[in-house]
C-alpha cells in the first residue's frame, strides 16, 4: 500500500445559494489513475478545480503530500495564500481542460515552452527542445509551428497535455478531456492518456468515457449532488455497483 | 462552367440600377465641388502653397507630433495600469482607479489643461519638509500640456484596455494560472497580447483624436501646428490659407497613422484564423500526417 499523494478532506464549495460540494473526501495515491464520474452538475468538475486551488473552498482541506494547498492555517481560520504562493503550488499540478484553452496567439511549441520559460526560468533553447520532445511523445512531431486554430480538436488537446507535462507535475488533472471532441478524435487523446498512465503518472480524470475508466482506471469515484456516492475498483464497481444511485446512473450511460 | 474552350469566364459582382444612377449623380457633383473650391480665389491656394513648408509651420508640426507621441505613450502605459487596477480584487486598488477615471473622464480636457497651467495658483510650492519646489518654475506650458493631455488620455485608455481584457476568454487566464504562472506573467505573456486585438483599433482612433486634441494646447501658448499658424495669420491676416495649411498637415498625419494602424492590426491578428499565416512546417503536410499516424500507432 502506498500513501496518498493528493488528499481532499471534507470539501464544501458553494456558489451563492447553491452548494455544489457537500463535504467531499477524495484520495489519490502516487502512480494511481483515479477516475471520477457523475451526472452533469454533480460537482465533479468543481472538485477537480478545488484540487489545484482554482476555486476558493468554504470548508475542508486539500493537501499535496503533507502541504496544505491554497490556504495557510492560522489559529482559528484559514488564510488564502498570495497569488505568488498559489502559483508555486500549481506548478506541481498539471491541468487539462475540456476546451483545451491553448493560447491562440502562440504556436504549439510556444504554448508548451511558455511556462517553462517564465515560471521555471529555462532558456528558450532548453524549453523548445523539451517542447519538441513532448510533441513527439503525444504523436504531434512536425506540428510545432502550427497555431491552435490550424489543429483539430484532438490535436489541440494533445498539445494541451504536452503543455501541462512541460512543468513536470506530480499529478495531472483532466477535466472531461474528450467531451468537446468529435467522436472520431476521442481515441487519439485517450491513447495519449493511456500511455501516460502506463508510464506511471498520477492522474485524476473526470470523464464520461466509462470504457477508459474500466480499462485504465485504478479507482473509480461516483459523485452525485455534491457527494461521493461510491468509491471502488472500476471493474468491480461498473459490473456490480452497490448503491442504487450508481446503478441507475450507469444504466443510463452504458 | 467555362465556354467551349474550357477557360472559365470572368465573374463580376452584381451591379444594381441604383448604383449606376449613383455614379451618374455623384461623379459630376464631386467634380463640380472640386472645381468650385479650386477656382475660388478666396481660398488663396497660392498663399497656401507658399506657407505649406515654412520653418514656423514645420516646427509646429514637429511639436504636434512630439506631443502626440509622448502623451499617447504615457496615456497607454497609465491606461494599462489603471485597467489592471480596476479589475483587481483589492477594493483599495479598484476604488482608486475608478475614482481617477471618474474624475479625468468627467471634466473637459480644455478645463484640465488650463488647471494644470495654473497649478501654481493653487499650490505655489510643493514638496516635503525642506524639499520645496517652486511650482511656477517647472510647470512650463509644455509640461502643463503633457500633463493635461496624457492624464486625460489615460482615463480613456483605461476603459479601452479594460474592455480588451474582458474580451479574452477566462479559460486563458485559468490555463496560465494552472501552469503556475504568477499574475504578472499571466497578464504580460497570455492575456494582454490577446487583448491587443481588440485594444488596437480604438487606440488608433484615440491616437488620431490625440493628434487633433493637441491643437487645444495652443491656448497655453505651446507652439504646436495650430498655434504656429495662428501666430502667422495674426500678423498677416491670411487666416483662411493658414488654417488650410494646418488642416492639410493634420490630414496628412492622420492618413499616415491610419496606415500604421492597419499594419499593427494585421500583426496582432495572427493565430486568429484557420488558414496558415506564419511559418509552415518544414516538411510537406502529407509527410507529416504519415509521421503523425505512425507515432499514434506506437502509442496505442
Amino acid at each position: 500500500m502506498s500513501v496518498p499523494i493528493l488528499t481532499a478532506r471534507g470539501i464544501v464549495k458553494s456558489f451563492g445559494e447553491n452548494t455544489v460540494l457537500k463535504g467531499v473526501d477524495f484520495d489519490v495515491e502516487a502512480g494511481e489513475v483515479a477516475c471520477v464520474i457523475g451526472p452533469s452538475g454533480s460537482g465533479k468538475s468543481t472538485l477537480l478545480r478545488c484540487l489545484n486551488s482554482m476555486e476558493e473552498i468554504d470548508d475542508g482541506e486539500v493537501r499535496l503530500g503533507e502541504e496544505l494547498l491554497g490556504y495557510r492555517k492560522e489559529r482559528d481560520h484559514y488564510r488564502r495564500l498570495s497569488a505568488r504562493r498559489l502559483a508555486a503550488q500549481r506548478e506541481r499540478i498539471g491541468m487539462v481542460f475540456q476546451r483545451f484553452n491553448l493560447f491562440p496567439n502562440m504556436t504549439a511549441i510556444e504554448n508548451i515552452a511558455a511556462a517553462p520559460m517564465v515560471v521555471a526560468r529555462r532558456t528558450k533553447e532548453v524549453a523548445r527542445k523539451r517542447a519538441l520532445d513532448l510533441l513527439e511523445q503525444v504523436g504531434l512531431g512536425g506540428f510545432g509551428e502550427y497555431h491552435p486554430a490550424q489543429l483539430s480538436g484532438g490535436q489541440q488537446q494533445r498539445v494541451a497535455i504536452a503543455r501541462a507535462l512541460a512543468m513536470d507535475p506530480q499529478v495531472m488533472l483532466f477535466d472531461e478531456p474528450t467531451s468537446a471532441l468529435d467522436p472520431e478524435r476521442v481515441g487519439e487523446v485517450l491513447a495519449v492518456m493511456r500511455q501516460l498512465a502506463f508510464d506511471g503518472m498520477t492522474m485524476v480524470v473526470v470523464t464520461h468515457e466509462i470504457g477508459f475508466a474500466r480499462e485504465v482506471g485504478d479507482s473509480l469515484t461516483f459523485i452525485d449532488h455534491g457527494q461521493v456516492v461510491e468509491v471502488g475498483r472500476p471493474q468491480q464497481m461498473l459490473a456490480h455497483p452497490t448503491e442504487a444511485r450508481t446503478r441507475s446512473f450507469l444504466e443510463k450511460v452504458l | 462552367m467555362g465556354d467551349k474552350t474550357g477557360i472559365a469566364l470572368a465573374r463580376k459582382r452584381h451591379r444594381s440600377r441604383g448604383e449606376m444612377l449613383g455614379w451618374v449623380v455623384a461623379v459630376p457633383v464631386v467634380l463640380a465641388m472640386i472645381v468650385v473650391v479650386a477656382t475660388n480665389e478666396n481660398f488663396q491656394w497660392a498663399t497656401v502653397g507658399s506657407y505649406l513648408t515654412v520653418p514656423a509651420i514645420m516646427e509646429g508640426l514637429a511639436m504636434t507630433l512630439q506631443l502626440t507621441f509622448v502623451c499617447m505613450i504615457i496615456g497607454i502605459v497609465l491606461g494599462v495600469v489603471l485597467a489592471v487596477m480596476v479589475r483587481s480584487k483589492s477594493p483599495l486598488l479598484s476604488g482608486l482607479a475608478a475614482a481617477y477615471i471618474w474624475f479625468f473622464r468627467g471634466t473637459p480636457l480644455l478645463v484640465q489643461l488650463i488647471f494644470w497651467f495654473n497649478l501654481a495658483a493653487l499650490f505655489p510650492d510643493i514638496g516635503i519638509g525642506a524639499m520645496q519646489l517652486d511650482v511656477n518654475s517647472f510647470i512650463t506650458p509644455f509640461f502643463a500640456a503633457v500633463l493635461g493631455l496624457a492624464l486625460h488620455e489615460s482615463a480613456y485608455m483605461a476603459e479601452i484596455v479594460r474592455s480588451g481584457l474582458l474580451a479574452v476568454d477566462d479559460g486563458q487566464k485559468e490555463a496560465a494560472e494552472a501552469l503556475g504562472m504568477r499574475p504578472r506573467y499571466v497578464l504580460l505573456t497570455v492575456v494582454l497580447p490577446q487583448a491587443m486585438r481588440s485594444i488596437i483599433p480604438p487606440t488608433g482612433n484615440q491616437t488620431i483624436g490625440m493628434l487633433k486634441s493637441t491643437s487645444l494646447v495652443s491656448v497655453l501658448g505651446v507652439a504646436e501646428l495650430l498655434h504656429s499658424a495662428q501666430i502667422i495669420y495674426s500678423r498677416t491676416y491670411e487666416t483662411i490659407p493658414l488654417l488650410i495649411v494646418a488642416s492639410l498637415w493634420y490630414l496628412a498625419m492622420t492618413t499616415v497613422l491610419s496606415i500604421g494602424q492597419y499594419y499593427l492590426e494585421r500583426y496582432f491578428d495572427k493565430g486568429s484564423a484557420r488558414r496558415p499565416r506564419t511559418k509552415k512546417p518544414a516538411a510537406p503536410t502529407g509527410a507529416i500526417s504519415i509521421i503523425a499516424d505512425t507515432s499514434e500507432r506506437t502509442l496505442r
